[in-house]
């Protein structure tokens, strides 16, 4: 199913710092998840289309029109830190 | 045993390029936001779904897959009836939502081509088909700016600018056909030529609305496994591009030669020093997680909403080339330089269209006009041919006083700066200044005899054998009819008094 290297690398990659009691942990619960939705297999999908969504639903687009958000000021707020209208990080190489 | 002197090893480049291209939108991808390059107003194009607030729904932008589907039927692509967006998630600060929206597994177009053309130093030109993988939507990214870096080490950092973010890109992804860095120079051109022409992107790789990352690997010559790949970025001009991969192609076989390993890596080149130097090792591509976008629904591309688009393409420079070597005789270079750039080939085609001959229309196109053009554009970068006032019927007017002998190519060239900047008709201006060429013998013959009469010195050097006076004479009968007097008969005639007997 799923083993304990795994779980690091992914944790690694959503940049999760995981002690080594979480490890185990989510090693087991991931594992069960993966078991149930495991069931799934046992089903006969021989002539089902594969699908990512359960709605039928197609081609939502909206037309190329300017409308200009007025609460910039708000969002440029919610960083931690900026500086005047840059969103300043730690120096990134 | 006998040893033969190892012979010197070829190696074979193999090079695929994956191109970004900036979409000509109004808006972003999936929000409303102006898509203008401003980096004079950092943030000011910015919403909450682009900066990935939480609880907010992208939507597609009609125009961004009306764009991609003609540069994927222009691409000679198969495009997908149906296809949909995913996440690629990585962290870095110009990523706002920690994913882009790209498209994984089902892009919107796939399987295409295009043809370079490449001319050798003699001029002989051979075509290329290169192949075309795939092309997909996507969002750009933020942009950094690297803040501080002349402070201490360490008390350094970053800023961010997300005008960026959200804008709608097509990445084009090519076949590893290229073998040179010649031809990824010209595939990139022949890529820009063919957005341009669509009006999809203009293209602009200073702005980085046109950018290109390279793989490229090197082969001993026979060698079945492909070599390490390597990702080189930061080229920001054809130029670049070739003397990037020329570079890359010699450090790679050095590093073969002398049993270096070659790694799989980013490097970026170095436009100052002109080289390539390591960025980062590359993750693979399983690292970026790719999952269906849950919050935009599939794309499915009618068969009569394609065909519709297919009817709205335009004709594309290759197809121009062509017709511009068969129709209108003209040598590939020519027709190279002239279909470079859509506005100038339709006003070129217009000018043939009112009868003008295509080799002198081709001529004063791509001389004194494009000229005068490209001094404009220092002033104007949005000035073309068609912003001169010189329309192309009144071009192919000036073309066909020339072809009627009614004035000398000269005149035509002192009455074109005119015709650029007060436009008019070119016969009326040449009547009003009185500039007919003369081509009446009898009164060419008139103004010899008055020529002649007044410089009887020279008249009798050239007939005791000084025979270079005639030069002389024609340029005194020039001066005479302001450069009207048609030279060819003026010579024909002025030889015929100079050598008559007395």
């Amino acid at each position: 199913m799923i083993d304990l290297d795994q779980v690091r690398k992914v944790a690694h990659l959503a940049r999760l710092e995981l002690t080594p009691d979480e490890e185990t942990q989510f090693t087991t619960q991931l594992g069960s998840i993966l078991e149930y939705f495991e069931q799934l297999s046992e089903l006969d999908t021989e002539n089902v289309e594969p699908t990512t969504r359960a709605i039928d639903m197609s081609n939502v687009t909206r037309p190329d029109e300017l409308e200009i958000f007025s609460g910039r000021e708000n969002i440029l707020d919610c960083a931690p830190e900026r500086e005047d209208d840059y969103f300043k990080v730690p120096k990134i190489l | 045993m006998t040893t033969a002197a190892p012979a010197k090893t070829e190696y074979e480049v193999i090079i695929g390029l994956e191109t970004h291209c900036q979409l000509s939108t109004q808006t972003k991808i999936f929000s409303p936001s102006s898509t203008q390059f401003d980096v004079e107003n950092p943030n000011r194009h910015i919403d909450p779904v682009c900066m990935g607030m939480p609880g907010v729904l992208p939507v597609l932008n009609q125009q961004v897959l009306e764009y991609a589907v003609k540069a994927g039927l222009a691409l000679n692509c198969q495009i997908a009836p149906y296809s949909k967006f995913d996440r690629k998630q990585y962290f870095y600060p110009d990523l706002p939502k920690n994913y882009q929206i790209s498209q994984y597994d089902l892009p919107i177009a796939e399987h295409g081509w295009l043809e370079i053309e490449l001319a050798d130093k003699q001029g002989e030109v051979t075509h290329k088909r290169i192949g075309i993988t795939r092309l997909h939507m996507e969002e750009d990214a933020g942009k950094l700016v690297h803040a501080g870096s002349d402070r201490l080490a360490g008390s350094a950092y970053s800023l961010v600018d997300f005008n960026r973010a959200g804008v709608p890109l097509i990445e084009i992804v090519s076949e590893p056909d290229l073998r040179s860095g010649k031809e990824a120079a010209e595939y990139a051109q022949e890529l820009r030529r063919i957005v341009r022409y669509l009006g999809v992107s203009d293209g602009n790789m200073q702005e980085g609305s046109l950018r290109c990352d390279v793989n490229i690997s090197v082969r001993p010559m026979g060698q079945k496994e492909f070599g390490v790949k390597v990702e080189i970025k930061n080229m920001n001009s054809f130029n670049a591009i070739q003397r990037a991969i020329d570079y890359e192609i010699e450090r790679q076989i050095e590093a073969i030669e002398s049993g270096e390993p070659i790694i799989q890596e980013t490097r970026l080149w170095e436009e100052g020093a002109q080289r390539t130097i390591s960025m980062r090792s590359k993750e693979g591509s399983s690292d970026y997680r790719y999952f269906p976008e849950p919050d935009i629904p599939p794309i499915e591309v009618s068969p009569k909403q394609l065909e519709a688009w297919r009817c709205e393409l335009p004709e594309l420079p290759a197809e121009k080339r062509v017709k511009y070597e068969d129709k209108f005789k003209l040598s590939a270079y020519d027709a190279r330089v002239l279909t470079d750039d859509r506005t100038v080939a339709e006003y070129f085609e217009a000018t043939v269209a009112e009868k003008a001959s295509p080799k002198l229309a081709a001529n004063w196109v791509m001389g004194d006009i494009a000229a005068y053009v490209n001094n404009q554009k220092g002033a104007d970068p949005e000035f073309n041919i068609y912003s001169t006032a010189l329309t192309p019927k009144a071009l192919a007017e000036l073309i066909k006083l020339i072809e009627a002998n009614t004035i000398s190519n000269k005149i035509a060239k002192d009455i074109l700066p005119e015709l650029l900047t007060k436009g008019g008709s070119a016969k009326a201006l040449v009547k009003s200044k009185g500039l007919s060429q003369i081509s009446d013998p009898a009164a060419i013959e008139a103004i010899i005899d008055e020529v002649l009469a007044a410089h009887p010195d020279e008249l009798a050097k050239y007939r005791s054998g000084k025979k270079k006076l005639q030069g002389f004479f024609v340029g005194q009968v020039m001066k005479q009819t302001n450069g009207q007097a048609d030279p060819k008969l003026t010579n024909q005639l002025l030889g015929k008094k100079l050598n008559q007997p007395t």
